[in-house]
């Protein structure tokens, strides 16, 4: 049973209901945001609130309790499903230079984008590993908790007037290709071939409560861990460890880092700007 | 100008936000930071998201106080005065650690003054900010504007609301505008 951890004299009335509310979340939904980054959390939910025309947590937990359609909205306040295709070009350049010659030598790949949101990241390197002549033997599974973005991600549709930034972004992190190679746009939308989903596998996974389901040589998992306290980022780097085979690619957020992790001697830093880790030993 | 009198008795954070142009302010103000100066000072200024920030090289050679751009999960230290990385909002978690967010920008910015200063107050003795705001200043928090006459630069905060309920107007680029700050 949860209990509210945090209860100390400083936590104002607010404070309360929020711990309450994700306690509810937990014992309803069995969604675990006990260890989440509390600050970000509490902003996402306040917006919220808005939504649901409801003055505090407590009242949102009365309707999250009685109300089966409020969760699933809620559940997409909570998550981040904020994504872009080849953000931070310099991470896809670094991975085409230190990872990709060694994962040329394994006859077949599995890459884990673990929290991939509604999926950008996903087709980013899918078409990574296509320039670079690995799709065809690779899966790549693409997980995250909320099943609304994960349907998103799988249908791998997108707003036409964001592929100018995707496009840039692409030649950007040293695409070979064209990125228009890969979607046929119409009616104000652009959606991303087929050939790239055959080789993704869009499935529920939580960080928080979930274990290791295979052995692969990448994990890509960037701007989530940001999103995580302490407690469930080793947590989550513990499961990329038991996952990553030896000398597996571990690819976290520019502004993520391993230094102060409790595995933190289980990865070497390859490209330390761009936050590329190799599983040692 | 905020009058001392006004501000709580022990202010432990100082949020600045400012588009592209604050630099030519902020390096009236942060070097007039004396080395004795106790609060944590967040700034976060509006920067292009493709390149890496040189705010801090530029100003740890000039101020008494050291200069960091914010890690995610860092100890805040009294003090210290740290900028937001390009592309991440910056708050403050109750424990005092910093935490960095991907969330969707707010008014077209990331990082976001609103997102910054929306935390260090609730959870806190007590905070004051000089920003271009458009949230409604809330209880044991100080808002003070440069003068929109004075604004250097006119980047995505343009057309934002140059005043603040509580809050006051005073020409940024001149010290003695921000000495209510740095008292």
């Amino acid at each position: 049973v949860a209990t509210v951890q945090n209860n100390s004299p400083g936590n104002n009335d607010a404070d309360i209901e929020l711990h309450l509310l994700i306690d509810a979340i937990y014992l309803k939904y069995h969604h675990d945001f006990r260890r989440y980054a509390q600050a970000s959390l509490k902003r996402r939910l306040t917006g919220a609130l808005a939504h649901f025309k409801c003055r505090s947590f407590s009242q949102l937990q009365d309707r999250l309790l009685h109300e089966p359609a409020v969760f699933p909205t809620l559940l997409d306040f909570l998550t981040v499903p904020v994504s872009e295709m080849f953000r931070d070009p310099g991470y896809f350049r670094a991975l085409r230079q230190v990872a990709v010659p060694i994962l040329r030598t394994y006859p077949s790949l599995k890459v884990w984008v673990a929290g991939c949101s509604t999926g950008e990241e996903v087709y980013s390197l899918a078409i990574l590993l296509r320039e670079e002549g690995l799709l065809p033997r690779t899966l790549i599974y693409a997980t995250d908790i909320n099943p609304h973005t994960l349907q998103k991600a799988s249908a791998g549709v997108y707003d036409v007037d964001r592929i100018a930034g995707f496009t840039e972004a692409h030649h950007k992190s040293g695409g070979s290709s064209s990125l228009s190679d890969y979607y046929t746009a119409a009616y104000g939308r652009a959606v991303f071939d087929k050939s790239l989903r055959e080789h993704i596998v869009f499935s529920d996974h939580s960080l928080a409560t979930d274990s290791v389901f295979a052995e692969v040589q990448l994990v890509s998992c960037r701007n989530v861990l940001i999103y995580f306290n302490r407690d469930l980022q080793d947590r989550a780097v513990g499961l990329f460890r038991d996952s990553l085979c030896r000398k597996g690619f571990l690819g976290i957020g520019s502004k993520e880092s391993l230094r102060f992790s409790a595995h933190a001697d289980s990865f070497d830093e390859l490209a330390p700007d761009e936050r590329i880790y190799q599983k040692w030993p | 100008m905020i009058a001392p009198e006004t501000l709580p008795a022990r202010i432990d954070t100082v949020v600045i936000g400012a588009s592209a142009g604050g630099v030519e302010a902020l390096a009236v103000l942060l070097p007039a930071l004396p080395d004795t100066f106790r609060p944590a000072v967040f700034i976060v200024l509006h920067l292009p998201r493709e390149q890496p920030s040189l705010l801090v090289q530029i100003f740890e050679k000039r101020c008494a106080r050291p200069v960091r751009e914010a890690d995610d999960k860092e100890p805040v230290e009294p003090g210290t005065i740290y900028f937001a990385p390009p592309d991440y909002h910056m708050l403050v978690e109750k424990n005092r650690q910093i935490a960095l967010s991907a969330d969707d920008p707010v008014h077209f910015s990331r990082p976001s003054i609103d997102v910054c200063s929306n935390r260090p107050p609730m959870s806190m003795a007590g905070a004051c900010s000089a920003s271009f705001s458009r949230e409604p200043t809330r209880r044991r928090r100080r808002t003070a504007c440069s003068s929109p006459g004075r604004r250097r630069h006119r980047g995505p905060t343009a057309g934002q609301r140059q005043s603040t309920a509580h809050g006051s107007v005073s020409p940024a680029a001149r010290p003695g505008g921000f000495r209510a700050l740095a008292c």
